[in-house]
């Protein structure tokens, strides 16, 4: 094979692991040049105190596509469950927590009415979010650009939206663009309900309970499945670094190389297309195709260069809103947490803190304005409860999603980091009393942090804001969304495609497809 | 640039203006852009006569100017339109269309090759909010400067004696297109071999200190030259002969069209000539070379008609009765040069071909009423008046 016909894949995260498994599946020459020292981009797990490993980004598994996992045998590299179907255990400042498996509440207090609300609503939930699940394997639809399969796309998106039936379908469109506060109010009256279920709306995301859009956020979320469960969550064994260990065995597997510590300084032109990518190193390495795992915005206007594009279009990737607002907590503790009130077996559930729907607004509107949460709302996992492969017998690891912390704090990084780590260790404490004590080493990574360590521009999970503004043919930017860019050879297959972030791998198997397809029509 | 206090006043006079108000003896003015421009000085027949027998001034400075500076000014500008700007030489003026992504014509204009690395974009148009979209990513500083400089095209046969009559000696050699500086009352004088005219002219740019000092040693030292002030009505004469375009009148500028079919490409403006595909990147390029191979939905062609009265906005029709519609004239006059009643349209295609059967709707008022014509067009290739003057170099004296 010459070097013309080899694809170069720009950062070994799960999706360009997906996209290069698929294409040396296909009998495509594939090298994946990683930055780092090791393959899974902001899905992996890595050492952060002496003996204690975590999952550094990502931790739970709840979007990887049930397809993906069967077709590349996931299983057979090495992937399995140290805990599946988690409960979600919403923490009271007051009183018992309530304990939650998908529409059914197992303990805490709860009216009947909220009972049966919650029942139905998680079944309509699920109605709908998998309406966006059945987008997920497919590419989105171009609009205005004529042709009959872009047609047929859009079609089908219509279709699957259709056939939810008549009352359902108003419903679903009435709610999708609006926020989940209002929606919430109509059906529940427990605070402690409303805000479990306004959290799982905007973890990750740069919204508010009361900002439009966090429904459609909440849709997302629940779009995928875990072990089987649709809307499940699931620890892997290791954690989510397991998961792109096994994808990058399923990869070499079918013959792709994958090369860490090789950051690429830039991608490379001959003319109006692609020849390769430079190497920080300074090496040329050569191909006539070129797949980016990296977001938007650093590979089209960092890797690639604003130059090369048209200025419509630059503006629009410009303007793609991907300012993380999610911190990572990460805690070292000499032994199992306790929280007030919850049986020690519970510990390892998911744990939330959003006494409610007002709490999370509140911790919201700090960040709007540049300041971090004084009390931030968190989603924490105890990850080495199940898996004791993540800390020195005996002791455990805390993981929490923290938020909110701005992208672009008012105070310095250094400053705000110091704060808001003090302000999350104190509403963890109104919680875990007594946490403080038990703490070895600590570690918060802030959105600017994130940026730096997983090179996520902005340091947003899903390299781009879930909106309805930024999602199928609009994901990231139109000229764009079908994963090749404006210019030849060039292709996008991380999580800043449709159908975007969490650990799902679909946007890096749509796009090992549309190169395929690309490929058999030039 | 000069501070402006737009909310006080919406309109000022050009740097020329206590010379041209004197000059307008008809007062007629209208307002382009931030200046008051004359529509017509003193009788706009004997005006446009002396663009194409002896020479005439009109006051450019309202035109929008943009200086494009610094290390990645030519990449910025290679990027931006779509000529290849490395062949316009220090020295050199390209005319030139810029487009949006999808390839459709946001304004025309000029670049100036000033100096080494050292441009001005002239634009019919303002286009800083493009211009600055457009610089992310490149090294480079873009200045609108239209208030900084005063400007004057002087158009005609005689224009060339006119200059050497005033100082700039060896003008006579500088080719179309090409810009030179001179030394004029202590300050350096710019003139460019370009125009709106289609004629032998130039066009002169100064410091605005010493516009009134220009004005005068040109109507001075012109006076035997028949040198005469020129308002807009006369000047839209010359460019429809010469068949150049105008925004908001030829074509819509991309930016300001909501409707898909409203605005053009280079290729439906007949400027396909100023697309250079060899270079790998530029605004418009991708879709442009998609319209190549799908091909153009409309043409640009110049219509030379039968009779006298001017198609002004005339439908084009490809029968003289029970025909389809199949263009929309956009500019039309009566030529006194080429005696020919002529227009510009905008043909949907394949209409405009040479020899196609094509008839103009023409609606005309005599004493209040009106009546109606079908006149029969003839489809002409290039422009309707080109004296060869307009390139001889060295320019001849007249």
């Amino acid at each position: 094979m010459t070097d013309n016909n080899r694809i170069i894949l720009i950062g070994a995260g799960h999706n360009g692991l997906v996209c290069a498994a698929y294409l040396a599946k296909a009998g495509r020459d594939v090298l994946v040049l990683e930055a780092s020292g090791r393959v899974g981009g902001a899905a992996v797990t890595r050492e952060f105190a002496p003996g204690f490993r975590v999952s550094a980004c990502a931790h739970l598994s709840y979007l990887l596509d049930a397809s993906i996992s069967s077709e590349l045998r996931l299983a057979d590299h090495g992937l399995k469950p140290a805990r599946a179907n988690l409960r979600t255990v919403a923490l009271a400042a007051e009183g018992d927590p309530l304990i939650l498996k998908g529409g059914l509440a197992e303990s805490g207090v709860l009216s009947d009415k909220d009972r049966t609300a919650l029942a139905s609503w998680h079944t309509s939930m699920m109605q709908f979010a998998r309406v966006l699940g059945k987008q997920h394997n497919r590419r989105p639809p171009r609009l205005g650009g004529g042709g009959r399969s872009e047609a047929f796309g859009a079609a089908l998106l219509g279709l699957d939206i259709r056939r939810l039936g008549r009352e359902p379908m108003r419903e679903f469109l009435r709610i999708a663009g609006i926020n989940i506060f209002d929606v919430l109010e109509e059906s529940f009256d427990s605070p402690l309900l409303k805000g479990a279920l306004a959290l799982d709306a905007v973890l990750g995301s740069n919204l508010g309970p009361r900002s439009n859009n966090s429904v459609l956020t909440l849709l997302h979320r629940l779009s995928g499945q875990a072990c089987g469960v649709a809307g499940g969550l699931s620890l892997p064994e290791g954690g989510l670094g397991a998961v792109s260990e096994a994808l990058a065995a399923a990869a070499r597997a079918a013959g792709a190389k994958v090369q860490l510590n090789s950051p690429v300084a830039r991608i490379t032109l001959d003319g109006d297309r692609v020849s390769g990518v430079e190497l920080e190193s300074g090496e040329h390495v050569r191909g006539g195709i070129v797949v980016s795992n990296a977001d938007p915005a650093r590979t089209l206007l960092q890797l690639l260069g604003a130059r090369h594009l048209e200025t419509g279009f630059v503006h629009k990737v410009r303007h793609v809103r991907s300012k993380g607002m999610a911190a990572k907590l990460h805690l070292a503790l000499d032994a199992l947490p306790e929280f007030t009130r919850l049986p020690r077996e519970c510990v390892g559930e998911r744990l939330l803190i959003a006494p409610s729907a007002d709490y999370i607004e509140t911790a919201f509107d700090h960040a709007k304005y540049g300041e971090c949460s004084p009390e931030p709302a968190l989603e924490i996992t105890v990850p080495s409860a199940h898996d004791g492969s993540l800390a020195p017998s005996g002791k455990h690891v805390l993981s929490a999603i923290v938020q909110y912390a701005p992208f672009d704090p008012r105070a310095s990084t250094d400053t705000a980091r110091t704060n808001f780590l003090e302000q999350t260790l104190a509403t963890l404490e109104r919680h875990a009393p007594g946490i403080r004590r038990q703490i070895i080493a600590t570690e918060l990574l802030l959105p600017a942090d994130i940026e730096r360590e997983f090179r996520i521009t902005g340091g947003h999970w899903h390299h781009g804001e879930l909106a309805l503004d930024q999602l199928l043919m609009l994901r990231p930017v139109p000229g764009a969304a079908q994963y090749a860019t404006p210019v030849n050879g060039l292709f996008l297959c991380g999580a800043g495609c449709h159908p975007g972030g969490g650990v799902m791998g679909s946007a890096g198997r749509n796009a090992a497809q549309a190169v395929l397809t690309a490929g058999r029509a030039a | 640039m000069n501070q402006k206090e737009h909310f006080r006043k919406a309109v000022y006079g050009t740097p020329f203006h206590p010379r041209t108000s004197q000059l307008n003896v008809l007062g007629e003015w209208h307002r382009w852009k931030d200046y008051l421009t004359a529509d017509a000085y003193f009788d706009e027949a004997l005006e446009y006569a002396a663009i194409r027998n002896a020479c005439a001034v009109f006051d450019i400075t309202p035109m929008t100017k943009h200086r494009i500076t610094g290390p990645d000014a030519q990449a910025f500008l290679n990027r931006l339109i779509t000529r290849d700007v490395s062949k316009i030489k220090p020295g050199k003026v390209g005319y030139t269309v810029w487009c949006n992504d999808n390839g459709q014509v946001i304004d025309d204009g000029t670049v100036f090759h000033l100096r080494e690395g050292d441009y001005r974009l002239c634009s019919q148009e303002r286009q800083l909010d493009w211009l600055a979209r457009s610089a992310y990513g490149f090294d480079v500083s873009i200045v609108e400067d239209t208030h900084d400089v005063a400007a004057l095209a002087l158009q005609g046969p005689t224009s060339c004696s006119v200059l050497k009559a005033i100082g700039c000696a060896g003008v006579e050699t500088l080719p179309p297109f090409g810009l030179a500086y001179f030394q004029f009352d202590g300050t350096e004088l710019m003139v460019s071999r370009t125009g709106f005219t289609g004629d032998l002219g130039y066009e002169l740019w100064i410091d605005p200190e010493r516009a009134l000092a220009l004005w005068d040693a040109l109507f001075e030292r012109g006076d035997n030259y028949g040198i005469r002030p020129m308002g807009t009505h006369a000047l839209e004469v010359a460019r429809i002969e010469a068949g150049f375009l105008q925004a908001h009148v030829d074509f819509l500028p991309a930016d300001q069209a909501i409707m898909l079919d409203r605005s053009r490409s280079p290729f439906e403006l007949d400027l396909g000539r100023l697309v250079d595909f060899k270079k790998p990147n530029f605004n418009g390029r991708r879709a442009l070379l998609e319209e190549q191979k799908r091909g153009s939905r409309f043409r640009l062609v110049r219509l030379d008609i039968e009779g006298n009265k001017p198609a002004r906005s005339s439908y084009i029709y490809n029968n003289k009765r029970n025909g389809d519609v199949v263009g929309t004239v956009t500019s039309a006059e009566w030529s006194p040069s080429a005696k020919a009643n002529v227009a510009l349209a905008s043909m949907h295609m394949p209409w405009g071909r040479p020899g196609d059967e094509l008839w103009a709707e023409i609606y005309y008022q005599r004493e209040l009423k009106w009546s109606r014509v079908m006149a029969r067009c003839r489809v002409v290739e290039g422009a309707f008046f080109d004296p060869p003057r307009r390139r001889a170099t060295p320019a001849a004296d007249f």
